[in-house]
Order: C-alpha cells, then sequence, then structure tokens
C-alpha cells in the first residue's frame, strides 16, 4: 500500500483527507475500470476493551469500522467509577484528601494542590511562602513523574519497549524522592490545608539537585531513541490533527491544546503557588498531531528541572503550614504546656475545622490539562458537595474527532498520545 | 473575574434581553456568580459568549450540586472562562425538583428536573452533562445521547443526590460476624 | 642461634600412600556400573546417591512455580506499582513471571491491582472464567481485597466476593517489594507448601477458614470461638429488641448506661 500521505494544511478536516486518499487508491480505480463502481462495505462494530494490552486504564471503545478505517467511535467509560465525590461527603475536609489523591492517581499531588486549595480559598487562609515552594517542587516533581510514565506506556504502546524500563527506571529515583520527603512513594498525602504536613528533611535538597542534574542527560536519551525514529515518524507524524478552534469547542486543555498552537498554561496565565516567581516556558506546537503532543511533554519535562531547580534555589526559610490554629495542628512540643494547643488539637481531630458557608471552584494546571475543584461548604465540618473537573474526562470528548478517518493502528496512537486517566476520568 | 459591581452591571443587562433570566448573583472569595433560570440558559450563556464585551469562549466545566435542603434544589453549575483576558464567571441554573411536592414515588418512578442542553453550542458538554444526568437526575432535554455514563446502564437510583445512601457494607467484627452474611458462607 | 628443624605435617601422612579422592571413587564406580560388576547394595546406593527422584506432580508444581505469566489487569492505582514490578529495579523475570500476557487465554494469573467498580464486576468474572486451568488470582491492594478505603456503592467490598482469590497483598498501594513477597508466597502455595505465616509463631494451626469451615478446628480453637460468639450474644441479649423495653434487662455493673437505641444501632455492626 502506498501510503501517499502529503502534509495536510494547518488543521485541515481528517475525515475529509484520509476518505479521499483511500477512495483515490482503491483498486478498482488503479485497474482504470469505466465504471467506478462503489464498493459498498459493511461498518463492523468491534469492541475495543475494558480490558485490552493497551495499559490506559479500563476505557472501553466501541469502534465501527469499514475495513480498517474508523468512522465512529463511542467511548463507554465508568468501569473504575469509585464514588470518590460521594465519599467525601461523609468525611471531614481533612479525611477527604486522601479521597481526592486517588482519582488521578498519576498527578496526585496535583489532585491535593486543587482540593487544598480550594480549601484555603474558601477559608481565605494564606499559606507561608516555604509551604508555596515546597509545594511546587513536588508538583514539578509529580509531572515529571507523570509524563515519565505516559511516555513508558506510550512507547510500550506503540512497540518500542526499551522505553518503558528506562522510563520506569527514572520514575523510580522520582518515588524514592517521594519517599524521602513524605515517607510514601505514591498517594502520599504530604499537602495539608494550609500548607504541606511536614518540612523536608536534610539531604533532600541534595538529592533533588542530583536528580535535577542527571535528568535532561536522560530526556535526551530518549529523545535519541524516538524523536527522529523513522518509524515512530511515521506512526504519529500528521495523524490525529484535530484544528485548534475544535479542541477549543470540545473543552480540551492542557499538552493538547498547547500541541495545537494555543499557548495557554494556567501557571502562566494566573499563577498559584510559586509559579508567579519563576522563569519557564511554555511549549507549544504547531501542528497538533501525534508528534507534536510527543515533543510538548518531552519539552515539559526539560521545563519542569529548570522550575525545580529555580524552586530549590529561591526556597524561603520559614513554617512550612500556616499559623491559623483553628485549622492547622499546633506543634507536638506545645501539646505538653499550652491548654489552648491541646483543645485545638483535640477538636482539629476528632471533629475537623468547620468552613464557613461557599462555594469556589479553584482550577491547577495538571499534566492532563486543567484541573477544577469546585467545593461546597455548608458550614459543618464536611463538605457539602466536592467535585472536580478532570482534564482526562474532558479530552475524551477529542479522541472521536482525532480517531475518524484514520486507520486502527493510529486509533492506539491517539489513545497513548490523548494520555488519560482512567482514575480522573471515572472518579 | 468581574468585580462584584460589573457583576450587577452583567446581571441588568442579561436581564434587559431576556426578562427573569437572572434571579440572583453572589460574589465570594473573589469569584462571580450568576444565579439564572434554567429555561432560560442557553440564552444566558449565547449572551456571555456573544456580547463583544464579555466574550466568555470557554466552557470550563458543567456540573451540579445538590443543596438539600434548600430549594431549590438543584443547581447546575456551568463555569465559563474569558480566555483573552483570563476571567471566570459562574452561571448557576437553579433547579427544582418536581418530586418535592406529591408524595414518595417509588424507587425510579419519581419525576425528574428538567434543563435545555447546551451540548449542540457548546460540544464539550456533551459527557458533562451526561454525568450530572447519571449522578443527579437532571434531564438534559435536547441532549443527543442521554445515558448513564459512569454508573451501570440499568442502575436505578441517583448516587450522588443528598439523600442517595452512600452504600458499602458494614465491617464485620466477631460481634456481627453471623448477622452480616457473606463472610466465609 | 638454634635452628630448628621439624618435618612438615601434611593432612594426608605422607607414609602410606594416598587414599583415592572422592572423584576416584566415583570413576571407579561408574566404571564398575558400566561393566555391570556392581553389587546390589552398590547399585541402590549409588542410586540414592546420584539421582533425582520424585514425584511428576511435584515437579508439575515446580515449573508451574516458577513459570507463572501474569495477566496485565491493571485497573486503577495498584496498576503503576503493578508495572514497577517489571521495571528493572523491583524485577519480577526473576521469579520467573518474564511474560506478561494480555490475553486471558494465555495467562496464569490474575493479579487485580485496583478498585473493582460494580460495572467492572462481571468483566472481571469474565476473564477469569476465560483463564485456562491451573490460574490464581492475586488481589492486590486494599480495594481489592476487602474495598480498600472507597466504602460507598460503586465498589465490589472485595474481590472474593465473586472470584476465588488465593493471595491477598495489602496496601494502598503496595510496594512493590510486598508485590513481590506476595507472589514468593504464592509461589510457595502452587508448589504445595503454603507458608503458615502467623499461626506457627502463636501456635494456631486449626484457626483457619478452610477448618472453621469444615469442622476440622482444634478443641481449644473450637471452645475459644463458642466462648466469643456465647460473649457477644450475652451482649446483645442486654440490648432490648426494637420496640424497647428498657430496663428489663439487668445491667452488669460498670457498664455505661446509654440509649437503648444507640446500642443496638451498634450492636448490629453499623458503621460511621
Amino acid at each position: 500500500m502506498s501510503s501517499g500521505r502529503s502534509a495536510p494544511a494547518h488543521g485541515a478536516d481528517v475525515i475529509a483527507r484520509t476518505e479521499a486518499e483511500v477512495v483515490g487508491t482503491s483498486p478498482v480505480e488503479r485497474t482504470g475500470a469505466d465504471e467506478a463502481f462503489e464498493i459498498e462495505q459493511e461498518l463492523m462494530t468491534i469492541n475495543l476493551g475494558p480490558h485490552h494490552p493497551a495499559t490506559h486504564g479500563v476505557l472501553r471503545l466501541l469502534v465501527a469500522l469499514e475495513g480498517e478505517i474508523v468512522r465512529d467511535l463511542k467511548p463507554i467509560i465508568g468501569y473504575v467509577h469509585t464514588g470518590i465525590e460521594k465519599n467525601c461527603e461523609d468525611k471531614s475536609y481533612w479525611k477527604a484528601i486522601p479521597f481526592v489523591e486517588r482519582m488521578d492517581y498519576l498527578s496526585y499531588f496535583f489532585n491535593m494542590q486543587a482540593f487544598c486549595g480550594c480549601v484555603e480559598k474558601l477559608l481565605e487562609l494564606e499559606i507561608p511562602p516555604r509551604a508555596k515552594y515546597l509545594r511546587t517542587i513536588h508538583l514539578e516533581l509529580n509531572r515529571l513523574h507523570s509524563h515519565l510514565v505516559w511516555l513508558g506506556t506510550s512507547a510500550l504502546d506503540l512497540g518500542a519497549m526499551s522505553m518503558f524500563f528506562y522510563c520506569f527506571r527514572d520514575r523510580d529515583r522520582i518515588l524514592d524522592i517521594f519517599e524521602m520527603s513524605t515517607g510514601q512513594r505514591m498517594h502520599t498525602r504530604y499537602f495539608q490545608v494550609g500548607g504541606v504536613a511536614e518540612d523536608i528533611p536534610l539531604g533532600f535538597e541534595k538529592k533533588v539537585r542530583a536528580f535535577c542534574k542527571e535528568f535532561p542527560s536522560r530526556v535526551d536519551q530518549y529523545e535519541a531513541l524516538l524523536t527522529n525514529n523513522e518509524i515512530f515518524l511515521h506512526r504519529t507524524k500528521d495523524i490525529g490533527i484535530v484544528s485548534r478552534e475544535r479542541l477549543l469547542e470540545l473543552g480540551v486543555t492542557g499538552p493538547l491544546l498547547r500541541a495545537a498552537g494555543e499557548p495557554w498554561d494556567l501557571r502562566k496565565v494566573s499563577p498559584y503557588l510559586a509559579y508567579g516567581d519563576l522563569d519557564f516556558k511554555i511549549p507549544v506546537g504547531t501542528v497538533g498531531d501525534g508528534w507534536d503532543r510527543f515533543i510538548v511533554r518531552i519539552e515539559e519535562m526539560r521545563e519542569s528541572v529548570k522550575i525545580i531547580e529555580q524552586a530549590l534555589d529561591g526556597l524561603p526559610e520559614g513554617p512550612w503550614i500556616a499559623d491559623d490554629r483553628k485549622v492547622v495542628l499546633p506543634p507536638r512540643h506545645e501539646l505538653g504546656t499550652s491548654m489552648e494547643a491541646l483543645i485545638h488539637h483535640f477538636k482539629l481531630v476528632t471533629e475537623g475545622f468547620r468552613v464557613p458557608p461557599g462555594e469556589v471552584y479553584y482550577p491547577i494546571e495538571s499534566p492532563r490539562g486543567e484541573l477544577g475543584c469546585f467545593i461546597v461548604a455548608d458550614g459543618s465540618a464536611k463538605p457539602a458537595r466536592v467535585h472536580f473537573r478532570e482534564p482526562s474526562f474532558v479530552n475524551l470528548q477529542a479522541l472521536r474527532d482525532m480517531c475518524v478517518g484514520g486507520y486502527v493502528a493510529d486509533l492506539i496512537m491517539n489513545l497513548a498520545m490523548l494520555d488519560p486517566i482512567l482514575g480522573g476520568i471515572d472518579r | 473575574m468581574p468585580d462584584a459591581a460589573g457583576l450587577e452591571l452583567i446581571a441588568a443587562e442579561i436581564n434587559e434581553r431576556h426578562p427573569g433570566a437572572i434571579i440572583g448573583t453572589y460574589y465570594e472569595h473573589d469569584q462571580a456568580c450568576l444565579i439564572a433560570d434554567p429555561e432560560q440558559i442557553r440564552e444566558i450563556l449565547a449572551w456571555l459568549r456573544d456580547t463583544p464585551g464579555q466574550k466568555y469562549t470557554f466552557l470550563a466545566s458543567v456540573h451540579g450540586a445538590d443543596y438539600l435542603p434548600a430549594v431549590p434544589r438543584f443547581g447546575v453549575h456551568y463555569e465559563l472562562l474569558n480566555r483573552d483576558r483570563v476571567e471566570r464567571i459562574r452561571v448557576r441554573a437553579a433547579v427544582h425538583d418536581p418530586a418535592a411536592e406529591g408524595g414518595p414515588y417509588p424507587l425510579g418512578e419519581e419525576p425528574l428536573p428538567e434543563v435545555p442542553s447546551v451540548t449542540d453550542e457548546w460540544p464539550t458538554a456533551n459527557h458533562q452533562e451526561r454525568e450530572v444526568y447519571d449522578m443527579f437526575g437532571i434531564v438534559f432535554r435536547g441532549h443527543p445521547d442521554l445515558r448513564r455514563i459512569l454508573m451501570p446502564e440499568d442502575y436505578i437510583g441517583w448516587p450522588q443526590r443528598r439523600d442517595f445512601p452512600i452504600g458499602g457494607e458494614p465491617v464485620i467484627f466477631t460481634n456481627n460476624e453471623r448477622e452480616v452474611p457473606g463472610w466465609t458462607q | 642461634m638454634e635452628i630448628k628443624r621439624e618435618k612438615v605435617r601434611s593432612a594426608l601422612p605422607l607414609d602410606e600412600p594416598p587414599a583415592p579422592s572422592n572423584l576416584r571413587i566415583r570413576q571407579l564406580r561408574a566404571r564398575d556400573l558400566l561393566r555391570g560388576e556392581l553389587s546390589d547394595e552398590e547399585i541402590e546406593q549409588l542410586v540414592s546417591e546420584q539421582t533425582f527422584t520424585t514425584r511428576l506432580d511435584k515437579v508439575l508444581n515446580w515449573g508451574r512455580a516458577n513459570a507463572v505469566f501474569p495477566a496485565t489487569f491493571g485497573l486503577a492505582c495498584c496498576a503503576i506499582e503493578m508495572m514497577s514490578i517489571v521495571s528493572p529495579r523491583y524485577d519480577i523475570a526473576r521469579f520467573g513471571a518474564e511474560a506478561m500476557r494480555a490475553s486471558p487465554r494465555q495467562a496464569d494469573l490474575l493479579i487485580l491491582s485496583g478498585r473493582v467498580s460494580i460495572k467492572m464486576a462481571p468483566v472481571v468474572r469474565r476473564l477469569y472464567d476465560q483463564m485456562l486451568e491451573p490460574k490464581w488470582v492475586m488481589s492486590m491492594g486494599a480495594c481489592s481485597s476487602s474495598g480498600g478505603m472507597f466504602q460507598n456503592y460503586a465498589v465490589v467490598q472485595g474481590a472474593d466476593k465473586f472470584l476465588p482469590v488465593d493471595i491477598h497483598v495489602p496496601g494502598c498501594p503496595p510496594r512493590p517489594e510486598a508485590v513481590l513477597y506476595g507472589f514468593n508466597k504464592l509461589q510457595r502455595m502452587i508448589q504445595g507448601n503454603p507458608d503458615p505465616g502467623w499461626r506457627t509463631r502463636y501456635n494456631a494451626h486449626g484457626t483457619e477458614e478452610w477448618a472453621r469451615q469444615y469442622g476440622t478446628l482444634t478443641d481449644e480453637a473450637r471452645e475459644a470461638y463458642a466462648a466469643a460468639h456465647e460473649a457477644a450474644k450475652q451482649a446483645a441479649d442486654l440490648v432490648p429488641e426494637e420496640g424497647g423495653e428498657a430496663g428489663e434487662a439487668e445491667r452488669a455493673p460498670g457498664e455505661r448506661t446509654e440509649a437503648p437505641a444507640d446500642r443496638a444501632e451498634r450492636g448490629r455492626g453499623r458503621f460511621l
């Protein structure tokens, strides 16, 4: 089969392009038959998943195929729906933090930041600068972790198995760093309302700097394996293009939108935590195909390393959690001497702090896009409604546009480049 | 975010165009919210998108909330974003529960509240309105494919309503391990 | 200065001819075996020293244990930790689980990693049914072992509600080393040599679930269980039935007085 893929115009309609190509090279026309009778093909509906070798979670796709061309695509989700949002209504604000952490299970620090940031906004609580920087460092390390796992599993889907091992090797080093500061590899529950739960130990900075020094060369190695690889280029170049306007209509954010040429990143347009003080760039693609999405995330990894190094340089001294004893636990050494500290500790641990009634929507930039947390507080110690605007849930609506008109193999590639996390989609 | 005065101006302008559309506003924690009549939600969102001074072209999120025991019981929130000025505004459709009056209904047969769907103008609302339907039972008129998205298709009940029980099973201790079935039996 | 000269005593006394080495003895015996010159006792001794005899099923079980193919069945967060046991640091390939098979027909071990939602449970069951015997199930993490932290309408409280699970690995998510530890225990189980664990330390053999169910409890265990149930029954008897005849039951000294309704609620095992 001659692929005959010419570069389409920016934002060209994938369906029209591929149909024209396929019909143009059909066997009938090549033989030069006079009557170009229509080949009637039936649509075959196949079911991809929920268990399938593409390691992206339990996503079920109903694909209507004509030969090998995808004509229609319907994602069916809900196979890992855990009722986290409903469970949070039953728990006090502190206890809800481990719950919301497990939604988007690769970027757990981001879930925590969205929730804690939202509660802090409801409480009008200002977190100390050291906590902002510590949170930023951990968030960017988590972004690296998420992109590494994405890279490993995507390359595995496309057949490049060795990338998987390399990426997980580096991911284990990041998890060592998390274990050093938070005590746990995944789902660390490190962010607390008011700051972070504990200060970083001695040797943390040294370890992170050693990692940051070595990591860019690792990214170079990954790029050397994939970026100019002919097979990878053939599989990703000019595949899965959706125009920028269509992506904005669909509500897509994150690296997908940036790959299509829109420089939209919440870290830059509405800075939160320490991002306003740090100097970093936002990688933006041009065409919006699979290769652009890949290269945008690779560059984001490099920029994250820069952010971490700058944040370590500028890490201020001071408390790592806010002072407000109505919301934050008093330091343990005070419990033996101060009666008020003991009472505050008791009330906070048994009942939790009360949040005045209100509603807040707090968005941040997670590795997949705009992660927003919406909390309705009713004055009690438990939230009345917690909702997460998950980027993967909204981005999934773009999968149909990316895949229709392409081949089944391109569907796998598009799914990999979409970077869905089913825990976030289903919550 | 438009400040409090700007919010009142927006509300007044919308009410001029579409009388009775905005029934309240509130502004807290630097976030602006318009409380809207659900039947005119499409016009409100279109106005916010198309008016030259507003241009809230990005619908970030559609989600629901149950304010039981307050009346109106449900709220469908539309988070809008103006990407040029980086301003957000929230429109809350105050949806009444038709099952509040009229006796207890058998399970699965209670009347459901209705809101016009905005999916044809804002394609991002497709899955999100399905999720609101799945979790709260709010029917979106005109939605191309309104069925459950997260729960199994034949599930009965609207899980995230406040009066829906959290579910799960009692924890088994020695004192109740005979009453609670399914341990080793 | 006096110089003492001593003979260096070697291990073998040099005045005797050196005894034939072990290797030489074996060589001579092998030569005699080939010539057919060994006696019956010598043949038996040779066979018991140099031949490895065993039963066929032990060999099969050894093979099964050391060549388990896990099915790539990641559901949620534990799937990421399961992927990391394939990674070079916590290498599961050194235990024989080199190939992770996507197709259930080719897989031996279903590692249930992640929370099983009610929509997914029939799918998991179908996959389990599609696996060919012998098959094992490892329930990795708290969510598939018991529902984990998610006690709600959407999560099945433990995969062993609809699947027989061979080994549970606790953790949220379990460290990869914990999964490998569980995998090693499973390998021992496959070989028919299960690790009794704490029951050896606490002298509690006979208290296993299968023992309780099939009535092979030891006498002490049976008495202990009977006593525990009796005590629970008595505590429940102190609580009046719904409709409350409070004050009829006698309160034992030292018991707190509390509203009968609350006691009944607690006795029935409601959770907070």
